[in-house]
């Protein structure tokens, strides 16, 4: 089983990578969007601005993970990889979110600094299988400056200045806001979850 | 809750970590790939690789020990050091960092600072200041210093920190050149003016010598993350005890880790 990897030009994608190496999985990375179409599972990393995500929509990759997930393929999003996966961001709200799950990803209301960086506690939805075997309050490793809202398909609250979505998951679709390739050994536990979901 | 980071450094030079007082006196301490390792599984909640001597020697960044460095790491892991271009940035997240820092080179051309945040994310673009106190004087009067603490700049630390945030930095990593190496405590009222003066995160660093500088450095300076070099490499605490300890005095930690 070979993991796709997206590169669309947004950060770097080398510890994803080296991560799923350590897992012993196979993975390749590819911008064409005929290879996500085939992919048996596909990850979308991706740091920085929403407006990268504009890339996808322009090059024919958002279609084809749209193709995908409709087949059913495993899919994970990434932080701005997860925020996609809601209808849009206040970063860039001329670009368009994929809408699996509903709401805006907004800034961190004023008060608390802005990234929210380093390590925090995740409350663990029992019922989800990315989150499997990770235990309730982990902590796992943030950066980022917009946060997606918690909906019914939240299975992993953060709070900061309020709760948001840590990881959201419905059926084979899936989306962290914290980096499980930086998060030690509850991330490293999420990604084996998700690189196991297809075999 | 958001914890505080607690950071270890490794300075290196010519592919071994050495640390020094007060930037000099340097003294062999190991490899780095080896102390990265052992420093994350002793709960270290970041790894930040510096080489030290990169730039008044003109050298690149070492490629090579960084990717054997990140090779089995899985905490998030800065390189700094002799990084003058958006494209040597390139290649040192290429060889596995996750950010970047930049020092002297962010002084001489600012620019790369936006150039390197457009590509990779402010998230990924830690700006390091070097910062001396003017004796008898403010402390917003300390100054920055570039080259490994050797030429002064003339600038103010705390108009420098803006400037970088308002160009996209993710991160300051404020070092105290009077604290660095005497392992008696942070400059507190250093960071927290920077820290006060910023809306990210601020690391601090130079001068930890026991638990109760980290401890003062999270309260009275504000500091969101500490950076500590020989004091884990001589066996005086591992992060583990550190982090029960800084737990006992109510700071907010990563434990278990």
């Amino acid at each position: 089983m070979t993991i796709t990897v997206i590169d669309y030009k947004a950060g770097n994608l080398t510890s994803v990578m080296k991560a799923l190496d350590a897992l012993g999985c196979a993975a390749m990375v590819t911008a064409d969007p005929d290879v996500v179409r085939r992919a048996t599972q596909v990850i979308l990393p991706g740091v920085g601005h929403f407006q990268a995500t504009q890339m996808l929509e322009d090059t024919g990759l958002a279609a084809a993970v749209s193709d995908s997930i409709a087949r059913g393929v495993g899919f994970l999003g990434i932080c701005v990889g997860l925020q996609w996966l809601f209808e849009g961001s206040t970063e860039a709200p001329a670009s368009k979110g994929l809408s699996v799950f509903s709401g805006q990803c907004e800034r961190f209301a004023p008060g608390v600094k802005v990234p929210h960086v380093g390590w925090n506690e995740v409350r663990v939805d029992p019922q989800s299988r990315l989150m499997r075997g990770v235990e309730d309050r982990s902590f796992v490793y943030y950066t980022h400056s917009y946060r997606a809202p918690v909906v019914s398909e939240t299975v992993a609250v953060t709070e900061y200045s309020g709760p948001f979505s840590g990881a959201v998951e419905r059926g084979n679709v899936m989306g962290v806001q914290f980096h499980p390739e930086k998060s030690g050994v509850a991330g490293m536990r999420v990604l084996k979850n998700f690189v196991e979901l297809a075999c | 809750m958001l914890t505080k980071r607690i950071i270890a450094c490794l300075d290196v030079r010519s592919g071994r970590v050495v640390k020094g007082v007060q930037f000099v006196d340097l003294v062999d301490a190991g490899d780095p790939a080896e102390l990265a390792k052992r420093h994350a599984a002793a709960g270290a909640d970041e790894v930040v690789l510096l080489d030290i001597t990169a730039t008044h020697e003109g050298r690149g960044t070492l490629l090579e020990t960084v990717r054997r460095t990140a090779k089995e790491l899985f905490i998030p892991f800065t390189v700094g050091g002799g990084i003058r271009s958006a494209e040597e940035a390139a290649a040192v997240f290429d060889a596995g960092a996750d950010k970047v820092s930049i020092n002297s080179a962010a002084i001489a051309d600012p620019d790369l600072i936006d150039a390197i945040g457009r590509s990779f994310g402010a998230q990924a673009v830690i700006v390091a200041i070097d910062a001396r106190r003017v004796p008898n004087s403010p402390v917003s009067h300390a100054e920055v210093f570039v080259s490994g603490g050797r030429t002064r700049t003339g600038r103010r630390v705390i108009e420098w920190a803006r400037e970088a945030e308002a160009r996209g930095a993710g991160e300051i990593l404020l070092t105290s050149m009077d604290a660095d190496g005497t392992r008696a405590g942070f400059d507190c009222e250093l960071t927290a003016a920077v820290s006060e003066a910023v809306e990210i995160p601020v690391i601090a660093s130079g001068g930890a010598g026991s638990a109760e500088h980290f401890a003062q450095v999270f309260q009275a300076g504000k500091a969101h993350a500490a950076l500590a070099a020989s004091i884990f490499h001589f066996g005086i605490a591992d992060v583990r005890a550190l982090k029960q300890e800084l737990a006992r005095q109510g700071v907010p930690v990563r434990l278990p880790c």
